[in-house]
């Protein structure tokens, strides 16, 4: 049973083409990771899931529901079932940690002060961040920071959890606590997790399924184990980390020699 | 020559597209505030835009009621019509300085922050997390300070008038001498209801509606970067400065030039 799917996604930003008719089913309950080399649209790809950006065409459905036809206000209500854990955390600056939790709560439903302080203090004791509750967003360090955006992002008990580079920027030990609340949330709540990384060793080892996308297109899925031993060498590019490849090192460029004799500038 | 005139059309083309998405934005946002009894959020606002205003728009106040008592004073003096002085100040403050100047203070004190503040929080990230919890951040942050503007500048306006108009008093009464029973009496007198005191409070309405909607659509629109948030906050002051003294100019041709 599939929770997205998204078929034939066109998407391009000013004249940089970004998605080139990109087809992809993301399954029920498992967490499946959308990898690939920075600046292919990973990120993208999950505010066009989200209903942030419209694609300029094909659909993208959430559990049945096309995504790009919704209203606003179908779109806000959508996005309740979703929680998204944004790459710089994006906590509420003029709240505590305890009211960045509390706030999804307070908004979207009607349920006692004393009920909503129980289950912001039980969202932040999932990610062991009880204890600073009532620190600023700016007391924190960037891996607390992740924790409680976390916790914030499980507040309603979404059915659907993305990711956007969970990773990056992290110590070994945040890592460390990071891969695990993934993996130990989305068993523990029943969530979709769609992660989008490029930390392949991090990735391998919570992932269900991987997607890797270059040129605007998947160009290989399957298990970690499939990817690893994928017969195209642009994937083993990017699985083994090699500098250059089918995957270009330069940038799209003239001539080196022909630019440093002086070229067009 | 085509080539200016394509650059006219693009502009052009590009100044309604903003003005069409600024208007979509206002109206979605004036409508978002009375619903979720969220008061606490326009109080807050509301003392962040309006009682942290206080200490410029007074002081200014002051210092511009006391300097035009002082012109006036000096040269009524000669006719001996020094004691007009507070009929004078009262029209100058009602009809034309106290809306346009508590205005462009606005802009500078209160519209740039709200600016500033609303363009961090896109760059940020913390509107797009507000948006994809299913909560619309211009409800949520745009219509109180939207709001909160609307409310703050008539009275800010207010203010300004009863503290220039003190000011002044002091200037002209206590320190230079003017017959204290005529300043207030000629000023009581000569000052009209509708005339003055509507009509400049409805210049202020207009101002309030204007310079929070500039303020808060630069921030919403800005580019979110460092140097994004710098232009934005730029642009609140200056497009609302302009604004103000252009609007206040065919305002006062619309409700004061008709001679006959």
């Amino acid at each position: 049973m599939d929770l997205i799917e998204i078929d034939n996604l066109f998407f391009r930003r000013g004249e940089r083409v970004i998605f080139d008719g990109l087809s992809m089913r993301i399954p029920k309950g498992r967490i499946t990771a959308i990898m690939g080399p920075s600046g292919t649209g990973k990120t993208t790809l999950l505010r066009i899931i989200g209903g942030q950006l419209k694609p300029d065409s094909g659909s993208v459905k959430v559990d049945g529901v096309d995504v790009c036809s919704l209203s606003r206000k179908g779109l806000f209500e959508l996005r309740r079932r979703m929680g998204m854990l944004f790459q710089s955390s994006a906590l509420f600056t003029d709240l505590s940690v305890f009211e960045n939790v509390a706030f999804p709560l307070r908004l979207h439903t009607d349920i006692d002060d004393d009920v909503i302080r129980d289950l912001s203090l039980m969202k932040l004791n999932a990610v062991g961040l009880r204890g600073a509750r009532d620190l600023m967003p700016s007391q924190l360090s960037g891996g607390m920071a992740r924790r409680v955006a976390l916790a914030r992002a499980i507040a309603l008990d979404p059915d659907l959890l993305m990711y956007d580079e969970p990773f990056t920027g992290q110590d070994p030990i945040a890592m460390g606590v990071v891969l695990s609340l993934i993996k130990s949330l989305n068993d523990a709540l029943g969530t979709t997790s769609v992660l989008v990384s490029h930390d392949i060793h991090e990735t391998i080892s919570i992932a269900d399924q991987i997607f890797v996308i270059s040129d605007g297109q998947v160009i290989g899925s399957g298990t970690p184990a499939e990817l690893q031993q994928h017969n195209s060498e642009r994937i083993r590019q990017f699985m083994n980390g090699l500098p250059d490849g089918p995957v270009p090192f330069h940038y799209p460029a003239d001539d080196l020699r022909f630019d440093l004799l002086g070229g067009d500038a | 020559m085509i080539r200016y005139l394509r650059l006219l059309g693009q502009s052009a083309l590009g100044f309604l597209e903003s003005l069409g998405r600024a208007s979509m934005m206002w109206g979605l946002a004036i409508w978002g505030l009375p619903k979720r009894g969220d008061f606490s959020i326009l109080v807050k606002q509301i003392y962040h835009i309006g009682v942290l205003s206080l200490v410029i728009i007074g002081l200014s106040a002051f210092s511009i009621g006391a300097v035009i008592a002082l012109q006036f004073y000096t040269q009524l003096f000669r006719f001996g019509a020094q004691d007009t002085v507070g009929l004078g100040l009262a029209l100058v403050l009602l009809r034309e300085l106290g809306p346009v100047v508590t205005a462009l203070l606005f802009a500078g004190r209160a519209g740039s922050a709200i600016t500033a503040e609303i363009s961090l929080m896109k760059t940020t990230d913390q509107l797009a997390a507000m948006e994809m919890m299913g909560i619309d951040p211009l409800q949520r942050v745009v219509a109180p300070r939207l709001w909160a503007g609307l409310l703050c500048l008539p009275m800010l306006t207010a203010v300004f008038n009863v503290v220039a108009i003190w000011g002044g008093s002091i200037v002209a009464v206590d320190w230079l001498g003017a017959d204290r029973e005529s300043y207030w009496a000629l000023m009581k007198d000569g000052v009209l209801l509708w005339d003055d005191l509507v009509l400049g409070m409805t210049k202020s309405v207009v101002f309030a509606i204007v310079v929070t909607w500039i303020a808060v659509f630069q921030g919403y629109n800005s580019e979110p970067t460092a140097e994004g948030i710098g232009l934005a906050t730029t642009r609140t002051v200056v497009v609302s400065s302009v604004a103000v003294l252009a609007l206040d100019f065919l305002m006062t041709l619309v409700m004061y030039g008709d001679f006959q």
